[in-house]
């Protein structure tokens, strides 16, 4: 791509929030059940139904618009969006327009050149669709079934400014963005299941422009690197487009990620017209100030300031803290662990070197049903700290601990895991090893300091790697020089 | 004979033992058996349905332990409310043949308090017309004479009751649809303030404008189906949680406290002289009877109709779109594609009137054109409602004709602008969200009913009943019943 252009990206992220029961009627939100078992006639749009808000999902709205700085508006109603299509029970959909749930915040993200404010132009409340079903394809199928139970299901929209320049910084706001709903514990943010959806709008100008380019949107990216490699694509296809000197044609286009390219769903030169309206049915939403108020007043630790108190009171390098608050459950079992221990600095390199290399960072569900339990891990840094075991063998006890979520102690004393730390036992292994390597020992004196480490070495196999390596280090610096 | 017994006479009897409500059901399947083919008030009787309520109302009357004053009562309901397992049309071939799995709120209330229900009314197709000659399925005749039309679109429920087919019924009201057809069938027909009945289960026609009401032989009656419907339901976010007063306690109380408004504006060129006479004559009566009269002005009363029919389509429009032949009633067969269902379906199953009403709201709500149509009308509104407020600071009620004229013949007005005439006295209230009833306030020397408007304060239905029986008492028009041979 050519160096002589600017990106300019906005994200619009539908996030499903974990109400009990849908935006409009009871129905249950759960995820995976037969399809049209959890219906009623209000979320298949029967005649003659009426829908009513769902307080819990104003709540969530409420709170995720306080964590990401955003005011909620005095006014604020729903509104009907119009448009035909069999998975939606209506034909239309109740959803927010001139009159969101709340407006102007922002989230800080960082980035290569250092922290960043991404604006937040929009947050709103709506209702999710039903999803069609097909035997076999679309285009062969005898018929078309809709399952409805996905439709209703309360859906937040949050719209971002066109405040993101690169790929890389539109992954970051997603994350930090993914981060702070799943805090919140409003989302679950499962991209693959579609619980966290994102579409971008992205527009390329010439480097120092002020003007904005046409935008194109870009659908259908259901992972993070999904999000960066369709907007690197993207930057790529429009860079070449106007080199070319052709026009960028404002329309929807779908990532493809088996290929790694975008293609045209539907030109927006022709943009539907949604007759949006205010939603006769729901008056407008009544929010009184204290409400919002006692909301605000319950919202947890957000992961900027975690990271902050990770760094602190941890002593966490910013690196480590970032990882260690790349998800809630990651956070919440580091903070678990490190209570059990007097070193947390120990505890952060067993989470983030062991732990993180069984369960990835952000998922939450991996996390909470990690076998080793924080309790457990914490036990296990006590056995290398006073020595029953050493910091390798730890290493095997947690893989064991792993696969069968038994405590460290009880694997350390039934596989005999404890390290040798009796001087008066290894001063005869270190005596045998020294005589058996009369050259090696001759290296050493000679100043081949590195002879030490085989040494060493060797006591440990003799040990079958029971033998505390503080003492035998010790005991060799003690012999060496008098031989 | 227990057909032209009103709703409290017949309790009365239930109570007393002289009646039974399987008597009083049979009595009305027999009549509707002899008549109904003449007037043509049902499009789906529900005889089994009803035998079998009444069964029960029975055994609870010989156990002393009827439900209320409206256990036993025979009553029909209009097409547009939601009953679980009858079939439910609004007058409409798309939605021939969808039985609901649900009953609307006010159908529940009534089975709850132990009502009959003989069977689903005729009506003009999703409630758009004013003489049921928009139904899809046949036309109302008026009891007084067939030749005419019963008013609309609550026209079977209005001819219903004028011909004691029922002993009360339920319709609905977006424009006047109680209330004209109530003044062209000689009965009483409340439109409750928007909010004071739940609108749960009733197939929406205008959201912000549909209110449900009860039309009765007499004030009384009216006063008794209220009471068994209204007040706050949680399935409808638009009803009021304002508690529910005791409409018959203070019903006849009398006029001699109550300040009566004349809106000027009511009184203009198109006022059939016969409809204006038998109204002045009426408030007359009012002051007889000891209430102030004074003229009040009503100004933006003119431009109520074009609000309306901007704000009504549109928001049918929207309300229409879920009939696509996808989830229930009709879908025409033989599509190539996806849109092509849709057009066949819609276009077989939707009237002329309804397609004219989509296509203006539509049109209204397009972008670039909708704050010159919806948005202006919505601020019309405001004004409608701020003539009504200013006017009810010095009033209690207003008194007004329903309708310019009487019951006109069908096909007689086939001009839909015309047609749309007849709801300028009617719509205004809608506009506003008020009260209003109709009553009769005499005849015409050819003998059709001339309609009497009393239109209240917010939530003050009490007031309209209370002037309403005052003038019901003081008047002989209740007595007069059309001449319908068996």
């Amino acid at each position: 791509m050519s160096g002589a252009y600017e990106a300019v990206i906005g994200l619009e992220v539908h996030a499903q929030l974990r109400t009990r029961t849908k935006m409009f009627c009871g129905c249950s939100t759960a995820f995976g059940a037969r399809p049209n078992t959890q219906t009623c006639p209000i979320c298949q749009g029967m005649p003659g139904t009426l829908p009513v808000i769902n307080r819990r999902a104003i709540e969530f709205g409420i709170k995720t618009s306080l964590a990401i700085n955003c005011t909620v508006n005095a006014d604020n109603r729903f509104a009907r969006k119009h448009y035909y299509y069999p998975d939606m029970p209506k034909n239309y959909q109740i959803s927010q327009y001139e009159e969101p749930l709340a407006e102007h915040g922002h989230l800080d993200i960082d980035t290569a050149d250092g922290a960043r404010r991404i604006g937040i132009q929009r947050l709103h409340l709506e209702e999710d669709v039903g999803k069609l079903l097909h035997e076999g394809s679309l285009e062969t199928a005898a018929s078309s079934q809709v399952d409805f139970n996905r439709a209703g299901v309360p859906l937040m929209e949050i719209v971002s400014k066109p405040d993101l320049r690169t790929s890389e910084e539109a992954a970051a706001y997603l994350k930090a963005l993914r981060a702070i709903l799943v805090y919140l514990d409003v989302c679950d943010g499962n991209m693959e299941e579609g619980s966290l959806r994102c579409d971008a709008n992205i527009s390329l100008r010439p480097a120092g422009a002020k003007e904005f380019g046409t935008k194109v949107e870009i659908k259908n990216m259901n992972s993070f690197k999904n999000v960066q490699h369709a907007l690197d694509y993207e930057i790529g296809r429009q860079a070449r487009a106007l080199d070319a000197g052709l026009r960028i044609v404002q329309e929807t286009r779908l990532w493809d990620p088996d290929r790694g390219h975008t293609v045209s769903m539907r030109s927006k030169e022709f943009a539907h017209d949604y007759r949006y309206f205010p939603e006769p049915d729901l008056p407008p939403l009544d929010l009184p100030p204290d409400w919002i108020a006692q909301i605000r007043a319950t919202l947890p630790e957000l992961p900027a300031a975690r990271r902050q108190r990770f760094m602190t009171a941890y002593a966490l390098s910013p690196y480590d803290a970032e990882v260690a608050t790349s998800s809630k459950a990651l956070a919440d079992y580091f903070e678990a662990a490190a209570k059990g221990s007097a070193n947390p600095k120990t505890v952060a390199n067993w989470v983030l070197n062991e732990v993180l290399r069984v369960v990835p960072p952000d998922d939450e569900k991996a996390i909470a049903a990690c076998p080793v339990k924080p309790a457990q891990l914490a036990g296990l840094i006590r056995l290398i700290e006073d020595g029953t075991t050493s910091g390798r063998m730890a290493k095997d006890v947690f893989e064991k601990m792993f696969q069968t979520g038994e405590d460290a102690s009880t694997i350390v004393s039934r596989e005999g895991l404890t390290q040798v730390a009796d001087r008066s036992e290894l001063i005869l292994v270190v005596d045998n090893v020294l005589t058996a390597h009369a050259k090696v020992v001759e290296d050493y004196k000679a100043g081949k300091k590195a002879a030490l480490g085989f040494l060493v070495g060797q006591v440990m196999k003799s040990t079958s790697g029971k033998a505390s390596p503080a003492v035998v280090n010790a005991l060799l610096l003690e012999k060496l020089p008098k031989v | 004979m227990l057909t032209r017994l009103t709703v409290h006479e017949l309790g009365a009897r239930f109570r007393s033992g002289e009646a039974t409500p399987t008597e009083a059901a049979r009595a009305y399947l027999d009549r509707m058996g002899a008549l109904d083919p003449k007037v043509k008030a049902y499009l789906t009787p529900t005889a089994d349905h009803a035998l079998a309520q009444a069964a029960e109302a029975d055994a609870r009357f010989r156990s002393r332990a009827p439900r209320g004053l409206l256990d036993g009562v025979p009553v029909g309901l209009k097409d547009v409310f939601c009953t679980r397992g009858v079939e439910t049309t609004c007058g409409s071939q798309i939605l021939r043949g969808f039985r609901p799995p649900y009953d609307a709120t006010v159908v529940a209330r009534l089975r709850a308090a132990g009502a009959v229900i003989l069977g689903k009314l005729n009506m003009d197709e999703f409630a758009m017309g004013s003489s049921t000659e928009n139904s899809a399925f046949f036309t109302t005749r008026n009891p007084w004479d067939l030749s005419r039309v019963p008013g609309g679109s609550s026209g079977g429920s209005a001819a219903a009751v004028a011909a004691d087919l029922a002993a009360a019924t339920l319709g609905t009201d977006t424009g006047g649809s109680i209330r004209q057809p109530a003044a062209f069938c000689g009965t009483v027909g409340l439109k409750p303030t928007y909010g004071r009945v739940s609108r749960y289960g009733l197939i929406a026609f205008a959201s912000s404008l549909d209110q449900v009401g009860p039309f009765g032989k007499d004030v009384a009656d009216t006063a008794l189906v209220l009471q068994a419907i209204a007040g706050h339901d949680p399935l409808d976010a638009t009803s009021a949680a304002i508690p529910v007063p005791d409409y018959t306690a203070g019903l006849s109380a009398g006029v001699k406290d109550l300040k009566v408004g004349i809106p000027d504006e009511y009184f203009i060129d198109g006022l059939d002289p016969e409809v204006e006479a038998a109204v002045r004559a009426a408030i007359a009566t009012l002051e007889r009877l000891g209430a102030k009269t004074e003229r009040v002005s009503l100004p933006h009363t003119e431009y109520g109709l074009a609000a309306y029919y901007v704000i009504a389509p549109a928001e049918a429009s929207s309300n229409l779109a879920r009939y696509d032949g996808v989830k229930y009633g009709l879908r025409v067969p033989g599509a190539r594609d996806l849109i092509d269902m849709y057009s066949r379906t819609r276009g077989a199953g939707f009237g002329a009137e309804v397609k004219r009403r989509v296509m203006l709201g539509t049109y209204a709500l397009s972008a670039g054109y909708y704050d010159a149509y919806y948005g202006k009308a919505q601020r019309v509104r405001t004004l409608v409602l701020r003539d009504f407020q200013r006017a009810f600071e010095r009033v209690d009620v207003i008194v007004a004709p329903t309708t310019p004229s009487v019951a006109f013949k069908l096909g007689e007005r086939e001009d839909p602008l015309q047609m749309y005439l007849n709801d300028v006295f009617t719509i205004p209230v809608n506009l506003a969200g008020l009260p209003g009833l109709s009553m009769p306030a005499g005849f015409t020397q050819s003998g059709l009913p001339i309609g009497l408007q009393i239109i209240g304060k917010a939530f003050d239905e009490a007031t309209i009943l209370r002037a309403a029986r005052a003038y019901e008492a003081a008047t002989p028009w209740r007595e007069r019943k059309p001449e319908l041979a068996v």
